[in-house]
This record gives structure tokens, sequence and C-alpha cells, in this order.
């Protein structure tokens, strides 16, 4: 199929920042569970109802995450091998955390004795809660730049990934997930459980607030790059006015009793923050500091025209058909969540 | 240990431990499908009894294969980066495809399938197993027409030179279609299909020999037995006819799979055997002009032998030869055991031969022996290549990565990897020494909700 003029390289940029946000929304709670299933419940039957509330959709959720990084490899294989080949020790252990997590929500309630059960416990947690904060410090080093060298190698060790910028975005992404974790929690849960849900919900939106705050404050100071694409197009602000407005928004509807309304500003928070990003990034996907003329682009890296259109033609037939199924999935799956025999 | 040995060491261990169960997926993928179905057509309770079990089998295999599917999918880009650009623009695009037409239906059906049984009607339940079964089919579409790509490339080009060179698809359809890609992908699926049979199969047995769940066992075994040996047969052809595309394709592996040294005519097939490399001989039991007639039909087809290969072409002889020979051994040990089964059905003894039942429960072994074995010597068989003929496998590397790293996630995933396969067997076992619940007797159209009953008894 032949798209004329259509610039395939900027709607791959987006199609990878679509796919990567829808995972960010929908893992990103799944995460967020799992960050809290530690310290906001603590009986059996609590922690069970917790699992089962993400269980039917958990496993769909981290899709998004496996074809995003098709993705990445199909339309920009330059930085699918140097992100990958770089970050190496970094996704290893984010594939550890993944690992961990996945099969601990399987395994855990397949046998009653308490020790176990604590052991996939802390599994479900600790691989949650990890895997959010590497998810974080990612992104917070793509934003922030890496070193590349000339042959558009990474350049740089494990060790530099671990700036104070980086950090503080790893923070910000466990704060964020949490809390989306935990109003997407309140809105499954009823009686006892959904009371003890509800104490976590605004201490988890501050911290969110004053974290972003903190993110947004350090990359003005210090991010110059993205600082400079809002300063080139001020229209960007169009955008920022309805991220801070959704942001705000989750509180009110939480007062308002409304956890529904509060989970879908929540993820409406989540798109604009990812927008925002994909904004100050493009047209690069790994930005090179100290280098800038090396960094990876959505031109200098991508697949071949041919191999990007082959690849819409795909992703115009089965996106919206996953869309529709997914949808019916979570509609089928409505309501509040009740513990029965196949349940986890 | 330099980082050549230690990646392919890495990727051959996770790629083997996570090939232990999407093969166990797609085959009580298909057999849930079957089972679910007689369900609705002769509303027989006992087939509801045994989707139910199957199904929390299915979950336990989908866990551990997604969790360790994901590590693949990773390694590409983290051990052989420059892999990855050389073929991101072929390869790529078959792995997103497979992410979106495979992937997202298996796991979004999932739910409907584990934990849907109350929630929607029979109806609506066995198309959500269709579907999960469908998708995991389509997974094995996806990879394993990337890696027929690898064996046979088609529909690219080669743009720049050296260390920038790259594949670039010229024609999508020739790429999906290439020469090895149908005949790979039926023999597979084959393969798959025995692993999940001989699951069933094993498990109905050994109730039979501890007397348990007769009726359970008797209908296990005997679907199995039908599912194995009809996959059975189908693994023979389309492994005849995929070596037959290995003769045109890769002269070189095909040598290497049955020691042949001299390009001659009525070459000899070999039942078993040794290959010296030293020496340049091959010793072992062997049919005179076999290979030439399996090969192209007649015995006086010349056959190109190891001789005509370059030495810095050849693939490891021996050990593409004997894990060929495995594969060949089991796949065919399995027809056989499935036809005693199947006649001893037939005479009505099937319960009454220990030593059948037996047999029939290490049954399950078989296939995963074959399925790996296959899978080694069609990689093994390839190399010196990663790409056949345009990359070699040691210039795929990821050019950043350290020895050190290596070794460290190698004991990273081999620690992970040991104690998920301790768990794995462990709740495995417990699930069939628990057995079929008697509450899951129930007919498709009287009320679903019926059926779970506050639960009897403990789940250990």
């Amino acid at each position: 199929m032949s798209y004329g003029h259509l610039d395939l390289n900027t709607v791959w940029f987006v199609i990878v920042g679509v796919l990567f946000t829808g995972y960010v929304i929908l893992d990103g709670f799944d995460l967020g569970v799992g960050v809290l299933h530690l310290f906001a419940v603590h009986k059996d039957d609590d922690r069970r109802i917790l699992l089962n509330a993400i269980g039917p959709v958990w496993d769909g959720n981290e899709v998004w995450l496996v074809t995003g990084g098709g993705a990445l490899f199909a339309a920009f294989p330059a930085v699918y091998a140097t992100v990958f080949s770089g970050f190496y020790i970094a996704f290893m252990a984010l594939l550890c955390a993944l690992i961990f997590r996945a099969v601990a929500i399987e395994f855990r309630s397949k046998h009653p004795s308490k020790l176990w059960r604590r052991f996939w416990d802390f599994s479900f947690a600790g691989g949650s809660l990890f895997s959010s904060l590497l998810i974080g410090v990612a992104m917070g080093n793509l934003a922030w730049g890496v070193p590349v060298a000339a042959d558009g190698e990474f350049a740089g060790s494990f060790i530099g990934l671990l700036h104070p910028y980086a950090l503080l975005m790893g923070v910000t992404t466990v704060a964020l997930f949490a809390m989306h974790g935990a109003i997407y929690l309140v809105m499954k849960t009823e009686g006892e459980v959904q009371a003890r849900i509800e104490r976590w919900v605004n201490p988890l939106i501050i911290a969110f607030i004053l974290c972003y705050a903190l993110t947004t404050l350090a990359t003005l100071l210090y991010v110059p790059h993205i600082t400079e694409a809002f300063r080139r197009e001020p229209w960007f602000f169009v955008l920022v006015i309805p991220l801070i407005l959704a942001i705000a928004n989750i509180p009110r509807e939480i007062s308002r009793k409304k956890p529904f309304s509060a989970f879908l500003s929540s993820c409406f928070s989540m798109v604009g923050l990812m927008a925002v990003f994909g904004l100050g990034m493009y047209p690069n996907l790994v930005y090179s500091l100290p280098n800038p003329e090396n960094s990876l682009t959505a031109f200098n890296s991508a697949s071949s025209q041919k191999t990007l259109g082959v690849m819409l033609t795909i992703a115009l037939i089965g996106v919206p058909v996953v869309i529709a199924y997914t949808a019916s999935i979570y509609y089928i799956f409505r309501g509040k969540v009740k513990l029965h025999k196949t349940s986890y | 240990m330099d980082v050549l040995i230690l990646s392919r060491l890495q990727f051959a261990f996770t790629v083997t431990f996570h090939y232990l169960y999407p093969p166990l997926s797609i085959g009580l993928g298909l057999l849930l499908v079957i089972v679910e179905g007689l369900w609705l057509k002769t509303r027989n309770p006992v087939y509801h009894q045994m989707a139910h079990f199957w199904t929390k089998v299915f979950a336990l295999t989908f866990a551990i294969g997604v969790a360790t599917g994901l590590v693949m999918e990773f390694e590409f880009g983290t051990n052989w980066a420059t892999y990855s650009r050389y073929v991101g623009d072929v390869f790529g695009s078959a792995l997103a495809a497979e992410g979106i037409f495979a992937f997202f239906l298996e796991s979004g059906f999932l739910a409907i399938l584990l934990f849907g049984w109350n929630k929607v009607g029979p109806k609506l339940h066995f198309f959500a197993t269709c579907m999960v079964a469908l998708g995991a089919h389509f997974s094995a579409v996806w990879i394993v027409v990337a890696n027929s790509w690898m064996q046979t490339p088609a529909g690219y080009h080669i743009v720049g030179e050296g260390m920038t060179a790259r594949a670039e698809i010229t024609d999508f359809w020739a790429m999906v279609f290439n020469p090895s890609s149908m005949d790979r992908l039926a023999h597979t699926l084959a393969g798959c299909w025995q692993a999940g049979a001989w699951l069933m199969i094993s498990v109905g047995a050994f109730y039979l020999i501890r007397r348990k769940h007769k009726e359970f066992a008797l209908r296990s075994v005997k679907i199995g037995l039908i599912v194995a040996m009809a996959a059975g047969l189908f693994t023979a052809l389309s492994g005849h006819s995929s070596a037959q595309g290995v003769a045109k394709n890769q002269p070189a592996k095909l040598a290497a799979f049955e020691g042949h040294w001299n390009t001659e005519p009525d070459a000899p097939l070999f039942l078993m055997g040794w290959v010296d490399t030293k020496t340049e001989t091959t010793r072992g039991i062997s049919l005179p002009g076999m290979l030439s007639w399996l090969a192209y039909g007649d015995t006086k087809a010349s056959v190109t032998g190891l001789h005509d290969i370059p030495a810095d072409e050849r693939p490891p002889i021996n050990f593409s030869f004997q894990l060929f020979h495995i594969m060949v051994a089991v796949g065919s040990a399995l027809l056989v055991l499935a036809a005693w089964g199947l006649w001893a059905w037939r005479r009505g003894t099937l319960a009454e031969s220990p030593l059948l039942l037996w047999l029939l429960t290490l049954g399950v072994l078989g296939p995963q022996i074959a399925n790996q074995a296959g899978w080694w010597a069609a990689e093994v068989g390839r190399q010196p290549w990663i790409v056949y003929k345009l990359l070699r496998t040691s210039d795929a590397l990821s050019k950043v990565v350290t020895a050190n790293q290596v070794v460290a996630s190698m004991v990273m995933f081999m620690t992970v990897y040991a104690l998920l396969f301790a768990v794995f067997i462990f709740l495995l076992n417990s699930k069939i020494q628990h057995g079929p619940d008697d509450e899951d007797l129930i007919d498709p159209y009287e009320k679903l909700s019926q059926g779970f009953k506050a639960k009897k008894g403990d789940a250990s």
C-alpha cells in the first residue's frame, strides 16, 4: 500500500509513543496495585482481592510493552539496538522484576502455606516497585540525554545512568503508578478494603504532584533541549493546560466519591505527560549528550519507507480490532471484584 | 570466555527454557477447543470437568511462557544489537505483527477463558477459548516466519556496505512466504500439538495406573491419542517436506545432519551413527541410497557433501548430526507408542497393561525432547551464519556489552529460571495429585452459577 507524501517517520514516532502510552496507562495501574500490595492491606483475602482486581487484565496490559518493543525494533532498529545493548544491566534487572511480578500473580494463591504466600507477595510488590522505578529511570535518561558515539553506539556506563534527574523521574513514576493503581482499586473494591485503599489516595496524589513539580522545575533548569522545544513552539502549551487541569481534577473527583471519573482523569493526565514528553523529544528518540549531532532521530534511525508503510497497514488493520476487543473485555469484567472459585 | 560464547550460551539457555512452555500452550489451546466443543455438542459434564482442569494447567504454562518470552524479545537488542540493526527492517515487521495479531488476541481472551466461566454464556466462552488457541497459533506463525527468513532469506536487498550494511524489505509477501517458512511452520505446530496431546495422555494414563478419576482419565487418553497420532503423522510429512527444502536451500545443513562428506549419488541415510571430523568419516547403521531418495525422490540423485562446503562455512557436524537423529528417533518412537495405544483402545485393553500405561505416562517427555532437539538442530545447523549466507553469528553481537555483564545476566537467568522450573513442577504436580474437581461436572445449559458453590476441601 502506498501512503503518498505522508511523513511515515513522524507517523511511526507517534505510533511508538501511543503504544508506550497505552502501556504506562494500563500496566501503570497493575504496577501501582503491586506497589501498594504489601502496605495497604494485610489480610490474605484482602490481598487476593487486590490481585484479582487486575487478574483478568494484567496480562493483556503487559502485551502493550511487548508490542511497543516490537514496534520500536521494526520502525527504529538502530534505537532498539543502541538503547537495549547500552542499558544492558538496567534492562536485565527490569526483566527480572517483570518475571517475578508476572509469575507471582499466577502462583501466589495456588498453595495455602503462609510462607509460600508471603514469598510471592514480596515478589509481586518488589517486582512492581522495581519495574516502575526502572521505567522511570529509563525515561529520565532519554529526556536528559545519554552519551552516543558517532557510530550510533551507546558510549556511557551503567553507573552514569543513575544521575539525580533520572532517579527523580524514577521516583515520580513510582508515585504516579501508585496513585493510578490506588484510584483503580478504589473503583474496583468495596467495603473495608476500599476504605483502607482510600486512605492512601490523597497522600499519593500529593506525593505525585510534588514530584511532578520538582521534575518540571529540574527540566526547565537543566534540560535545555526540551525547554528549547517549547520556546520554539509556544502552542505546545495548549497541551500543558489540559494536563494541569486533568491532574487537578483527580483530587476533586475523589472527594466527590466518583472513582471512575478520577481514574479517567488519571489516565488523561498520563496521556498528557507522555504527549509533553514526546513533543519535547521530537524528532529525537535518543538525545545524545554531550554531542547532540549524534542523536538518534525518527529520520536517521528508521527502517525503510517500504517497511514503515507495510507496518502502518498492519497497525491500521490490527489496532482497531485490538482496541475493540480489549474494551469489550474490560466491559465484561466491569464492577467490583468478588472472590470465587476461579480467582487467583 | 568471550562475549560471543557467553551470549550464545545465554540465548540458547533462555530460549530452550522458554520453549518448554509455548508448545504446551499451543497444544493445550487446541485440546481445550476440542474438549469444550465436545462439551457444548454432547452436553456430557465430564468434558466440562476436563475443560476446567486443563484450563488451569494452561494458565500455568501460559504465565511462564509470557514471562520468559518477554526476555527473548529484549535479548535481540541487549545481546545482538548488530544483528538487530541488520535485520530490523525485515524481522521487526514480523515481530510487530506478532504483538498486534497474536499476543493481544491470546492475552485478551485469556481473561474470559480463565475468569469468565460465570460472566459470559457457554457459547461466548467457547468463542473466547477458540480465540486464545488462535492467538497462540498466530504467535507461532510470526516467529517461525522471522526465523525462517534467517534460514532462507527472501524478498530483501542489502543497503550500505561493511559495518553499516543492512537488509531492507523489497517484497513483504516474499519475505513472509520465504522458501522454508510454510514447511517449518507446519512442522513446528505439529510438534506443539504433540506436546499438548502427550501431556493430556500422560496425566490420564497416570490416573489409570492409580485407578483414579477413571472416566476423566480414559477420555483424556483417548482424545490425546487421536491428536497425538494425527499430529505425529503430520509431523513426519512436514518434516520430510522441510528436509527436501533444506537439501535445496541449505545444503551445508543437510550434509551436517547426515554426516555426508562426498557429493555423490546413492547417498545413505543414517539411523544412528557418529561423525569423526578428524578422519572426515561417518560410521553407523545406514540405509544406502535413502538420503538421495528422500531428498530428491531418486536414489541416483546427487547430494552435496561437506567436502564441497568451505571449511569456514560448515556448522558443528557431529553435534548437528546427533541433534537431528535424536529428534527423528524420538518422533518415530512417539508415533509407534501412539499406534500401540490406539490399538489397545480398539481391543478394549487400554486401561489394563501397566507397561503401556507407564510408557504413555512417560510419553510426555518425548515431544519436549524432540521439539528442543529439532530447534537446536535447526539453529546449530545454520551456523556459522545467524542470517544464512548474509551475516555471521560472530559479527552479530552488541559492541558495547562486556563479558562481565553477560556473566551477571546469565547467573541471574539461571537462578530465576531454576526457581521458576521448580515452582512449575511443584504446582503441576499438586494439580495432578489433586485431580479434577467433581463439582465441575456440570451441563452447559444449567445455570452456571450453580457450579460455584462453596468449595469442599482444600486446594492442596
